[in-house]
């Protein structure tokens, strides 16, 4: 009952905030922050509760939802999407202190109704990540679009409607395809089994003939790379991100865009383990392509959230990398990847936040020489740039590391090319830092750009920190993550290649 | 031959037809201020006690082997007046979904709130559009209780329709329920002439197709030497009459197709159900279509079923067109009605989907996907005759903008039918299209399926560009608003929304009871 209960919490708190009235906006706010908090005190726990000795599902629940389909309503954990759980309920607290003022600010939206739906997003979130029957989580997976789609929507910049309609439609023409391959591959097991299903332990153990897998493995391989998103489905990103709140922007790419990556991790492999190995080849190509292709037009942009976009693309072209090199130590640096991705790139689109909502306008150009004028806000800003390009001491490091190394070992190509990559994204990062926060201040700069507030500064700590701490201990996280992904490689059937550069604390 | 009539079988087609020719005697001695309550409260009734018959029927313990009953233990399954009707399982699942649906639709037609001047109908439809008699017998709030009649005997047909045993049988419930039909579609109360012309287009098309269907009898029984269903079976597996077989297979299948709706044979549909009165659109988009699906199922698994090689390319074919050509219609489509009359076309190609399967599956799925779809589409034809200005309904598009904030009730129920529609998961819609996807697969037509997926997208975005325009755009100064409708009405839309969430929700309660339906009995 663990996981659904920690479904309910933010459940009720959605519903509550909800039927506040729209004139109580602050009660909604504190509301709103002490489930997301109960939240993440749930998610704590359950964490600890788990057995780091053991890769398989815990916290187990199943109950019968339609038998005659062979639903049900099943969740469990791993040591890799606990870690995603922990990580989403750390940055909704976050997010809702940091966007506090946002839906006065952006508004059409009443306030309480923007709190409202990030809670029933964080719902659906810790749905998506522990869903353990297919459908469940096919559900899941589409219900996540409606909250993203009302807080674009209702909350966003001028061009709102546009960036959250193509939002919806790229994310519903995945879930289709998704769909196609998840009623395939129900009829694959009923015709394997005698009475199909969606039990994901149970379709692990299938034997799907290569043709088949191959065609399944299309459909839902679609779905989360227009998720993910992977070059050459990655458009609505940038344009979802220019548009919503940071805070929306940081659910968004932090989080939700983790399920289409989670996904190739937690079905795709251990499921399709023939088609993965046939598709691996074509998809680190893809990821390769991903990394620079990102990287460049990061380095090309002139807005700041669509540059915070593009490096998120860059970024999940590593973690697609690591998982489809299918060694240990790519695939805990790709799930590690993962929870450290959510935190930088969190940190990042609020701290731009931060500078839009002072100085008005998203244009790099509008800025220069910041910490003249708000040296605090600069720090905060180099520090979270600095674990976006991934400096040794910050998490992001060792989870790019280990990806690399992982990836060097199978396919050194790769790993060369994707190692450019790094100094692409110290380009990116140092000149954009070199552009928005060195020189003299204009005179709007100087006017409008005020010191970081001590909630925006309470906001974004926490986020810092873990991507500091991590960045010392990461056994920490990689200790619950690696018993998972030996898991996931035991599914697939791989080991790891002689000559693996060992890493202490990583892998097997 | 000695024909004996089961009258326990027969019982609800019976009730509807002879409430039908009551109510007749209704009109003819009753005075006219009583005739509305009076008319109301038969055809109310009537629904209620075949539904009860139905329900009777379909619970009845049966004597006897359970293997000759079919493998069931209860409801009944057999042949009756003289093997004219068959009454099985899935029969009495397709009549039970048109009399609640029926029973739906008939708070709708009854609904007189929603237009000052009265109900859905002309006052008097033997006036003139625009004259001087028409003003005042509005003037005077004369009601068309005439329609009461007509949607008994309507009624009546649909249910006899689906359980025909012969292609006679069928063919006379066809033109019992087709004529009320074409003309309740005439006696629109606002734009008459409209309403004219789609009754007119309706009866000429329709009289064709029966035509067909007629023609098609003919030429099954030249080389059948029957009309019964599963002679008509037998005698086909070692006839060698190929030349006579397949033309008869296809123009049935133009005759039943019509009814249903499919492309090529669905130019009729949006015009028909723009121009009806919307209460009966409501009705005709649900329970013709169950009816004529109950048919089609029954032909084509019954009396063609050992012929499926030979009719399948033709629906699949039938099938993509279906879905595709609808699909992509609604998409350019300005008027919310012919928008959802196209989006009927598309939902047709989606449940031939289940009829192609010809298998256990495939008709099971069929059978829910009928009942959700069913009342989806009664209840969102019952929100669209809701949505008004001073002339009457609103169903141009632009006009549904801003809606949402104007009457977000009405407008959220409105968005579930249409996720319901597009098949969003949680809702009635999603559950059916699962269910026949899967029986499709099962039954290798993979490819189908992948077009239907693709159908299903283009579809999804129309119906969530409505959903933008009512919630996300500023409403029009001069825009219509939402009437508030009498209980009738509620009650209707009220059991609409709560089908369709339950259907999505916790669907397993109608699967069992449409899985448990067997097969047809032959």
């Amino acid at each position: 009952m663990l996981l659904t209960t920690l479904m309910l919490i933010p459940l009720v708190g959605s519903i509550v905030v909800f039927l506040l009235p729209a004139a109580k906006a602050t009660l909604a706010k504190q509301i709103a922050l002490g489930f997301a908090l109960a939240t993440l005190v749930g998610s704590v726990l359950m964490v600890l509760g788990l057995d780091n000795s053991s890769g398989g599902l815990q916290h187990v629940e199943s109950y019968d939802w339609i038998p005659a389909f062979g639903i049900s309503w099943t969740l469990g954990v791993n040591g890799i999407s606990a870690a995603l759980i922990v990580m989403a309920a750390i940055l909704v607290p976050v997010v809702i202190v940091a966007g506090w003022w946002d839906a006065e600010n952006s508004g059409r939206g009443t306030v309480k109704g923007f709190f409202a739906l990030i809670l029933a997003l964080e719902v659906f979130i810790i749905g998506v990540f522990t869903a353990n029957d297919l459908f469940l989580f096919y559900v899941f997976f589409e219900a996540m679009l409606f909250p993203i789609y009302f807080l674009i929507g209702r909350f966003g910049g001028p061009q709102r409607a546009y960036a959250a309609m193509k939002f919806l439609l790229y994310s519903l023409v995945g879930g289709l395809f998704m769909l196609a391959a998840l009623i395939g591959l129900y009829v694959v097991s009923s015709r394997e089994l005698g009475q199909g299903t969606f039990d994901y332990v149970t379709l692990t153990s299938l034997n799907i003939d290569p043709a088949t897998q191959k065609m399944l493995f299309l459909g839902f391989f679609f779905a989360f790379a227009v998720k993910a998103p992977m070059v050459p489905f990655h458009t609505w990103l940038p344009d979802a991100t220019a548009e919503a709140t940071p805070g929306t922007s940081t659910l968004l790419v932090g989080v939700l865009d983790k399920v289409g990556t989670f996904g190739m991790l937690h079905f795709l492999l251990p499921i399709f383990p023939e088609a993965s190995k046939f598709f691996a080849p074509v998809i680190i190509v893809l990821a390769v392509i991903s990394i620079f292709y990102g990287a460049l037009l990061a380095i090309g942009q002139t807005d700041v959230m669509r540059l915070v976009a593009f490096t998120s693309i860059s970024h999940f072209g590593f973690i697609v990398l690591g998982i489809f090199v299918m060694t240990s130590q790519g695939l805990s640096g790709s799930s590690f990847y993962m929870v450290n991705h959510g935190f930088s790139t969190g940190a990042l689109f609020l701290v731009m936040g931060y500078l839009v909502s002072r100085r008005g306008s998203k244009r790099i150009a509008d800025f220069g020489g910041v910490q003249k004028v708000a040296p605090i806000l600069t720090g905060v800003f180099l520090l979270s740039g600095l674990s976006g390009l991934a400096l040794p001491g910050m998490s992001s490091f060792i989870s790019e590391f280990l990806v690399l190394a992982g990836t060097y070992a199978v396919n050194p190509t790769a790993a060369i090319i994707a190692t450019l990559g790094i100094v692409m994204a110290a380009v990116y990062i140092l000149w954009l830092y070199q552009r928005m926060m060195t020189g003299v201040p204009s005179k709007e700069v100087e006017e409008t750009v005020t010191e970081i507030s001590r909630r925006e500064l309470v906001a974004i700590a926490p986020a810092l920190a873990i991507i500091i701490a991590l960045g010392f201990v990461p056994q920490v996280a990689l200790n619950v993550i690696n018993p998972a992904v030996d898991q996931v490689q035991t599914y697939v059937g791989v080991t790891d290649p002689e000559s693996a550069v060992v890493i202490e604390g990583s892998g097997s | 031959m000695n024909v004996t009539v089961e009258y326990q079988a027969l019982a609800p087609i019976i009730i509807l037809l002879a409430a039908g020719v009551l109510s007749v005697l209704v009109e003819a001695f009753i005075p006219r201020t009583l005739r509305r309550p009076i008319q109301l409260m038969l055809v109310l009734a009537s629904i209620v006690l075949a539904f009860a018959y139905v329900v009777i029927n379909a619970t009845a313990q049966l004597a006897g082997d359970p293997v000759t009953n079919g493998g069931q233990v209860k409801g009944l399954r057999q042949l009756a007046a003289g093997g004219a009707v068959a009454i099985d399982g899935p029969g009495m699942v397709i009549q039970g979904i048109i009399l609640l649906v029926s029973f739906v639709a008939a708070l709708l037609l009854a609904e007189r709130q929603i237009d000052p001047q009265g109900d859905a109908f002309a006052s008097r439809s033997s006036t003139l559009p625009g004259s001087e008699d028409e003003r005042q017998f509005t003037a005077q709030g004369w009601l068309q209780t005439e329609i009461w009649p007509l949607y008994l005997f309507c009624v009546g047909g649909m249910l006899l329709f689906p359980v025909s045993n012969d292609f006679l049988t069928m063919f006379v419930a066809l033109e019992v329920f087709s004529l009320p039909l074409y003309l309740m579609a005439s006696m629109a109360r606002r734009r008459r002439l409209l309403s004219h012309e789609a009754a007119l287009k309706y009866f000429i098309l329709g009289a064709f197709s029966s035509a067909f269907f007629l023609f098609g009898a003919a030429l099954i029984y030249a080389a059948t030497s029957s009309i019964s269903f599963s002679t008509v079976a037998v005698a086909m597996e070692n006839s060698s009459q190929d030349g006579l077989i397949i033309p008869g297979i296809g123009m049935i299948a133009v005759g039943l197709l019509f009814k249903v709706g499919a492309v090529p044979f669905h130019q009729w549909v949006p015009d028909v159900y723009q121009g009806s009165p919307t209460p009966l659109t409501a009705f005709m988009s649900a329970a013709t279509k169950v009816a004529a699906f109950g048919a089609l199922l029954r032909v084509f698994y019954v009396a063609f079923g050992g012929m499926r090689w030979d009719w399948r390319p033709m629906m699949w074919v039938i099938a993509i067109l279906s879905m595709v050509i609808g699909s992509l219609l609604a998409v350019t489509q300005t008027d919310m009605k012919r928008m959802l009359a196209f989006s009927s076309v598309a939902h047709t190609g989606f449940i031939l989907l289940g009829v192609i399967s010809t298998s256990a599956a495939g008709l099971s799925s069929t059978l829910f996907y009928l009942l959700a779809y069913g009342f989806t589409s009664v209840g969102v034809f019952a929100i669209v005759g809701l949505v008004r200005d001073a002339s009457g309904e609103a169903t141009h598009l632009s006009q549904w903008a801003g809606l949402g904030k104007k009457s977000p009730w009405m407008a959220s129920i409105f968005a579930l039918f249409l996720l319901a529609l597009a098949g969003i998961p949680l809702t009635s819609g999603f559950t059916g299209k699962f269910a026949v996807f899967t029986a499709a697969i099962d039954g290798g037509a993979t490819p189908l399926v992948i077009v239907a997926v693709v159908a299903s997208a283009i579809a999804a975005f129309f119906y969530a560009r409505v959903i933008v325009l009512m919630f996300f755009t500023e409403p029009p100064v001069d825009g219509p608003s939402v009437v508030v409708p009498s209980a009738f009405t509620t009650v209707a839309i009220g059991t609409s929304a709560a089908f369709t969430l339950l259907l999505g929700i916790a669907p397993q309660p109608v699967l069992d009871l449409v899985i448990n339906a067997g097969l047809f009995i032959r």
